[in-house]
């Protein structure tokens, strides 16, 4: 996975939980960052800006780890430019 | 099961003061917080002066992240709640206490915003938490959060009424013992462009400042904040030594059934008497009202007509504490509930603010400019709605 990719998914959560960079990690899990489901709609938003996408909603209901997030923030890139 | 009922907690938060103490003190020297508005852009609306919360910064009360899903009418719901729980130090049995709210318009400054993006700004997204942020019901949410009350929780809106139907709902409640305890209450934060542009519209907002019967008015001054109130059974409050700001003694409404914007005396004088009915408080025991008081061309002549249709006002001290705290809508009962119970228990009304010249359509005591020493045993505030609904809350001083 791109290093560009993970480093601004780790920073808009940061940003959007308003709690440290060095905190978020590509392992880190929802539940130990305590981004809960509401969290979660905020943070999609948020990315959605950063990357100039549309996340559908099935795709955003999978996802529970930053891992999950920034695979599937890959995934997306990768079909819009294949378009 | 009748029962009396106490409020033992006072919060406020709004133009005159961020604390019930800094309200107070401001209420008693007459000094309007009536200024330049700033929460929007100068020369924007036709009338450049507001009752606003000034300087105030959600994170000195709120850490980012909660400051980020509060609307400011949220926010303002629970800096009172808080306050008021603090001043009680009430202990809840929490399935047996409500929260009741009011709101006129809960968070659509939230929604203004949004609004904005979409319409003006050709954005294709709406932020996500605009929804849980704009509901009416987000402050009476957020208090049972903070206090894990699980008893009844709601809001009622009923335009200017809202706070003091919600306090009388409160009330109702403990008084028949359906609860043991409530917060209530009411929030506004109603400064966003598109939302002054409406009350422009309305043509009802004064060019310079609130003046409530004086000669020269020229209409309300829009406000904004909260105040909340924790009410108790007197039995209880006694029990635990609790320190009594005064007693809910009487609530009545009405609606007009008359016109949406225009009020009507008799409907206003309905609710007045049912508010008297409800105690039962005769009206010669009556020594103050915290009037409706818009400062409008209508209003004032049309609630001093109610008021005399019931009351001697030969005697009667009458005040519209909007001049200082401007008109913060769904908040302004649950704000002048606050004014009313600290006049009755420190024995001093306050004034009517920026009053200039006697109008011969109201004539009364405003207590014109400066405060009044007073012992009064009951006092009544009133809250009349645009759409024509009415809602009066009857006091009385703490017995000592």
């Amino acid at each position: 996975m791109s290093d560009d990719i993970i480093a601004r998914v780790t920073g808009v959560i940061a940003k959007t939980q308003h709690i440290p960079p060095e905190s978020v990690t590509i392992d880190s899990s929802f539940e130990e960052l305590k981004i809960d489901s509401l969290d979660g709609i905020n943070i999609l938003f948020a990315l959605e800006a950063e990357f100039d996408l549309d996340i559908p909603d099935d795709a955003a209901r999978q996802i529970r780890s930053v891992r999950e997030m920034a695979e599937g923030i890959e995934k997306l890139l990768a079909a819009k430019q294949a378009t | 099961m009748t029962r009396r009922v106490a409020v033992t907690g006072i919060g406020v938060i709004c133009a005159a003061g961020r604390t019930r103490p800094e309200f107070w003190d401001s209420l008693k020297s007459g000094k309007s917080a009536i200024g330049p508005m700033s929460l929007v852009p100068g020369n924007s609306v036709r009338f450049p002066n507001a009752a606003e919360v000034r300087d105030y910064r959600p994170l000195d009360y709120f850490d980012p992240k909660e400051a980020d899903l509060l609307d400011r009418f949220a926010q303002f719901a629970l800096i009172a709640a808080r306050e008021a729980v603090a001043d009680s130090g009430i202990a809840f049995d929490k399935e047996n206490t409500a929260i009741v709210t009011g709101s006129c318009i809960g968070g659509k400054t939230t929604e203004d915003e949004g609004f904005r993006g979409l319409y003006a700004l050709n954005n294709t997204r709406f932020p996500p938490l605009s929804i849980p942020k704009a509901m009416a019901n987000a402050g009476a949410s957020r208090i049972s959060l903070e206090y894990g009350i699980t008893g009844p929780v709601y809001t009622v809106s009923t335009a200017c009424s809202s706070a003091n139907h919600a306090i009388g709902q409160a009330f109702w409640m403990v008084r028949n013992g359906s609860v043991e305890a409530a917060v209530a209450g009411g929030s506004e934060a109603p400064f966003s462009l598109g939302l002054l542009k409406a009350w422009e519209a309305m043509r009802v907002v004064s060019p310079d400042t609130c003046r409530p019967f004086s000669k020269d008015r020229r209409g309300l001054i829009l406000g904004e904040g909260a105040a909340m109130l924790v009410l108790e059974s007197m039995d209880r409050a006694v029990a635990r030594g609790a320190r009594v700001w005064g007693e809910i003694a009487g609530f009545g409404m009405s609606s007009d059934a008359h016109h949406l914007t225009q009020p009507s005396a008799a409907g206003a004088a309905r609710a007045m008497r049912a508010a008297l009915n409800d105690g039962p408080v005769t009206p010669e025991a009556v020594g103050y009202i915290n009037a409706h008081g818009t400062g409008t061309p209508a209003n004032d002549p049309t609630e001093v007509e109610a008021i005399r249709s019931i009351f001697d006002t030969g005697r009667l001290l009458i005040s519209s504490t909007k001049s200082i705290h401007g008109h913060a809508l769904g908040a302004a009962g649950a704000i002048e509930a606050a004014a009313t119970l600290l006049a009755l228990n420190c024995g001093i009304v306050p004034p009517t603010a920026n009053f200039t010249e006697p109008d011969p359509q109201c004539e009364i005591d405003a207590v014109p400019n400066t405060a009044r020493a007073a012992q009064i045993e009951y006092a009544m505030s009133n809250s009349f709605a645009f759409g024509g609904l009415n809602a009066v809350l009857l006091f009385r001083k703490p017995l000592q």
